[in-house]
């Protein structure tokens, strides 16, 4: 087989915007029948690059030539004419219609038909060795075939150069290996393939030279077989970087949360959530895994209340065991009621009785501090608001997954957004910014976020950035419980594995962390336990210690409730 | 391969392309809307030379000034104006905060005027000290009725408020238009201004009430947006409805409040509008600053301090065009609208270059390049 050039880039330069330069004279190449990564952090210019070579952007300075000669790919069309093909992370595919439908669709130099174009479809998958339905229609889909139909939809039109953006994001550690087998056998076929990647044990199996890119420039194409993980992040980082996550076993855990049967309906009737049952201890990290839409969202959404719940419970152990009663958070006839039930001793251990005490005595006994929890407290959280939850005195620190549409406002400063949780203190009708701005310094201080001051917008923070504030201002809550759904997603290495200490750390504080990951490996190293979700199933719940990574793939799959150990 | 590189030539590379702009500073954004303005004001005075008699430039900027600041009463009135247009965009600003497009300033002013001349016609036998504060309060809750209708709408069906706004200002068109038949028996349709419930003068001056009211009116609505929390929560429900719900703002309470504020501060103006400056009401009492409010609200980005500039503007051009108009024997209005007209234009269209900026193609690196093969 020749090993000719096919693409050669040469001082591609791209800018957004007069100080974003998202790719800065890079040269590179790739070779007919290679598998090359492109490697590199979230926001080093991986997909702008691809992009410009797929036909959706073009270079502000640089050129491309494609078996040496030089060509103006100005739209995707042109890159097919060149042979070159994308599939983008987020398929663009049209729901109702079937895989073959989707494979024509758009090809206008051919006559269309249906039956000739199934032989074609069917004769490259016996060629490269994937499963197709032709009939199948997308919305019946799972990822993994979805992902498949955008491959073919690319082989289908002559593509010899085939570009795929995080092909691996979306799918489970088998359907990963399906997919590496069919590029394999792509690759035997004398077609380069181009993969855009930041999972380092991916690139080391299945390419052939990797490509790194850091902040915009590409800092070197090496062989795979002349390098190691450890070599890779550092030229990705551009600095050593120590990839471990600490562990510590939990330290007297306690049931923070407890959720029975939770059942959510979304409008259209279908039960997102179904019959969900498991707990969260203190001192603990859940992990929860699932393919991306599994229930994730609505589960933590739920539990704070944002979420209907038609059917279930999500019952809250306050911890106030041994500790005051206040009128902070307590109405005095809800202390009343409380004293009637017994749920009090006083500080020398004798059991209390309001009986026969006027109010005022009442309060003074509860001001001083003499009016003792016997044990936790036990609050129903199903059908409260995050207002009426946080007024209870309870404290659930909630990072979402949509950081700017939900748990940050993008036009507000960092100041204005810390201000998010705490504004409403106190009876004065005016703001109080002198504690968030401490707290905003504070935060920007310890976790190094980089921004010019903390009256800058959030939204001109980059992604790592704004997950520090978030973070930063949910721990500094005090919570008891810290949900937190993907809070690595688009963040680089360092941040990532700061976000992972911060868990870690309140974790060694007593909280009771759940935390929501894509990343499997991730998952292992950092929970305590790993409960998997299916379909607004829980499929399986696991110890992270001990559990491998296929284990969890399977039951991210699984469809029956089988064999469930919670 | 290099004749294959000169077959190539049927596609030529893009001079410039246009890309978002990331950031821009308030210096560049004030000198880009100084220019629009400049531009605005020459294309206009070239229009009026080519139309008019005599109207060259110089002219034109002179009649201009004449005509906004040339005497004491007209300054007065410049700044009555502009207090008045100041006072219905510090009305709209909360709503517009909150991203609640209210198009029905003109009718919740409106409904404030008729508001006040009703209690005016049938209740003109009291005592001012009792007909004023009527009037007032009557003017209040027709504004606020006009403005918390599409709100609770808004809040609880979340029906598009701009329809349901602009739908507001024909009912009260309409209202206006019934209560003058009903009133004026003549069938002239237009009621002569009334006696009653007349506004004081303070100090002989007919026009300071209404200037300083309007006028601190925008201070504090400043200080409402920036400093208080209903102002934090208005922005908050306007910037991100689900941060809001995720922190548990009662969204509906905000926006129904909100408009109640925004339609009292409407019903305000048509008070002072009828109290102190008409003593009548006509369907087009509002004199249409419900939309002209809309542009400089936006013009000062929301900002009610930067208003007391946008409002200062429009008004000048409004007014000095009173004067061009009538130095240059326009025979109708049409001139002022059209100057007015390309002004806006301006200034809207260079909204282009703030948000975009325009970056020409460098052909260095690929000279390089050539010389390297």
């Amino acid at each position: 087989m020749d090993n000719s050039t096919v693409i050669e880039l040469k001082h591609i330069t791209k800018r957004f915007g007069s100080k974003v330069v998202a790719n800065r004279d890079v040269s590179m190449d790739v070779k007919r029948g290679e598998i090359l990564s492109v490697l590199g952090e979230n926001g080093c210019g991986k997909t702008t690059l691809m992009n410009m070579i797929a036909g959706i952007y073009y270079p502000d300075e640089g050129q491309i030539f494609i078996n040496g000669e030089e060509v103006q790919i100005h739209s995707p069309g042109d890159a097919f004419r060149y042979k070159i093909g994308m599939i983008h992370q987020h398929f663009k595919l049209i729901d109702v219609f079937s895989a073959a439908e989707n494979v024509v669709l758009g090809i206008t130099d051919e006559k269309y038909d249906l039956n000739e174009a199934k032989q074609r479809i069917t004769a490259m998958a016996e060629k490269y060795g994937f499963h197709i339905d032709c009939d199948k229609k997308i919305h019946e889909m799972s990822v993994s075939e979805k992902q498949t139909v955008e491959i073919v939809k690319v082989l289908y039109r002559g593509a010899d150069i085939l570009i795929l953006d995080e092909p691996t994001a979306v799918l489970t550690p088998q359907e990963i290996r399906k997919l590496f087998d069919v590029l394999r056998a792509m690759r035997s076929d004398g077609k380069s393939i181009l993969i855009i990647t930041h999972k380092l044990n991916e690139v080391m199996e299945i390419s052939d030279r990797v490509a790194v890119l850091r902040k915009g420039e590409h800092i070197a194409t090496v062989k795979t077989s002349e390098t190691s993980e450890s070599q890779l992040t550092e030229m990705m980082v551009g600095e050593k970087v120590e990839l471990n996550i600490d562990r510590p076993l939990p330290v007297d855990p306690k049931t923070r949360l407890e959720i029975k049967g939770l059942t959510v309906t979304d409008i259209t009737g279908i039960k997102v959530l179904d019959n969900i049952n498991f707990e969260a201890k203190s001192g603990e990290i859940l992990g929860i895994a699932g393919i991306a839409g599994s229930g994730q969202r609505e589960l933590l959404e739920a539990i704070t209340g944002l979420q209907k719940i038609s059917e279930g419970t999500v019952t809250y152990y306050h911890p106030k065991k041994n500790k005051p009663v206040s009128f902070y958070h307590k109405s005095f006839k809800r202390v009343s009621e409380l004293a009637a039930e017994g749920a009090f001793h006083t500080k020398d251990g004798a059991p209390v009785s309001f009986e026969g005490k006027s109010a005022k005595e009442i309060r003074d006994l509860v001001d001083e501090g003499e009016i003792i929890f016997n044990e936790d407290e036990v609050i129903d959280l199903r059908g409260k608001s995050p207002r009426e939850i946080r007024e209870l005195g309870i404290h659930l620190s909630f990072v979402p997954e949509d950081r700017l549409g939900m748990g940050l406002v993008g036009n507000m400063d960092i100041v204005d957004n810390m201000m998010l949780r705490s504004y409403k203190r106190g009876h004065s009708i005016t703001l109080d910014r002198k504690s968030p701005s401490d707290l905003a310094d504070k935060i920007i201080r310890e976790l190094q976020v980089a921004t010019p001051g903390s009256h800058t917008s959030v939204r001109k923070l980059s992604g790592g950035n704004v997950q520090k504030v978030l973070v930063g201002r949910e721990i500094a809550a005090a919570p008891t419980v810290l949900m937190a759904a993907y809070p690595v997603r688009g963040l680089d290495i360092n941040s990532s594995y700061m976000i992972y200490n911060l868990l870690t750390d309140q974790k060694k504080n007593g909280v009771a962390v759940i935390f929501v990951g894509e990343d499997l490996d991730v998952l292992l190293a950092l929970c305590d336990r790993i409960m998997v979700v299916n379909g607004g199933k829980v499929t399986g719940t696991v110890d992270a210690r001990t559990a491998k990574k296929d284990e969890i793939g399977l039951l991210m799959t699984k469809t029956e409730a089988e064999g469930e150990k919670a | 391969m290099m004749a294959v590189q000169e077959q190539k030539k049927e596609k030529k590379e893009p001079l410039f392309h246009i890309v978002r702009r990331t950031d821009i500073s308030t210096k560049t954004k004030a000198v880009i809307y100084a220019i629009a303005i400049l531009a605005g004001f020459l294309i206009s005075s070239l229009i009026c030379w080519a139309f008019g008699e005599d109207a060259t430039p110089i002219d034109f900027f002179a009649s201009m000034f004449t005509g906004a600041f040339g005497t004491k009463r007209l300054i007065w009135l410049l700044l009555q104006d502009m207090a008045l247009l100041l006072g219905v965009s510090v009305a709209l600003v909360p709503a517009f905060k909150m991203k609640f497009w209210n198009l029905g300033g003109n009718g919740q002013v409106l409904m404030g005027c008729l508001a006040s001349i009703f209690c005016m016609f049938y209740f003109g036998d009291l005592n001012n000290v009792i007909l004023i504060p009527l009037m007032l309060v009557a003017s209040l809750a027709a504004g606020v009725l006009w403005a918390a209708i599409p709100g609770i709408f808004k809040a609880y069906f979340d029906t598009n408020e701009s329809l349901f706004t602009l739908m507001l200002n024909y009912i009260a068109q309409g209202l206006v238009a019934m209560f003058i038949t009903i009133w004026v028996k003549s069938g002239s349709g237009v009621l002569s201004p009334l006696s009653a419930g007349n506004l004081p003068e303070i100090g002989g001056n007919r026009y300071i009430l209404i200037i300083v009211v309007l006028f601190l009116l925008a201070g504090l609505m400043y200080c409402y947006l920036r400093y208080t929390k209903h102002g934090y929560e208005l922005t908050v429900v306007g910037e991100s409805p689900n941060t809001a719900k995720y922190i548990g703002i009662n969204v509906k309470a905000v926006i129904i409040r909100t408009l109640i504020l925004s339609g009292a501060i409407a019903g305000l103006v048509g008070f002072f509008l009828a109290a102190g400056i008409n003593h009548t009401v006509s369907t087009a009492s509002a004199n249409n600053m419900g939309f002209t409010a809309i542009m400089t609200s936006w013009l000062a980005g929301f900002n009610p301090l930067l208003m007391f500039a946008s409002c200062f503007f429009i008004t000048f051009v409004n007014r000095g065009m009173q004067e061009v108009r009538m130095n240059f024997s326009f025979e109708n209005d049409s001139i002022s609208n059209i100057v007015v007209g390309i002004i806006y234009f301006c200034v809207i269209a260079v909204s282009f270059f703030i948000t975009y900026q325009v970056v020409f193609r460098k052909n260095e690196t690929k000279t390089k390049a050539k010389e390297e093969n």
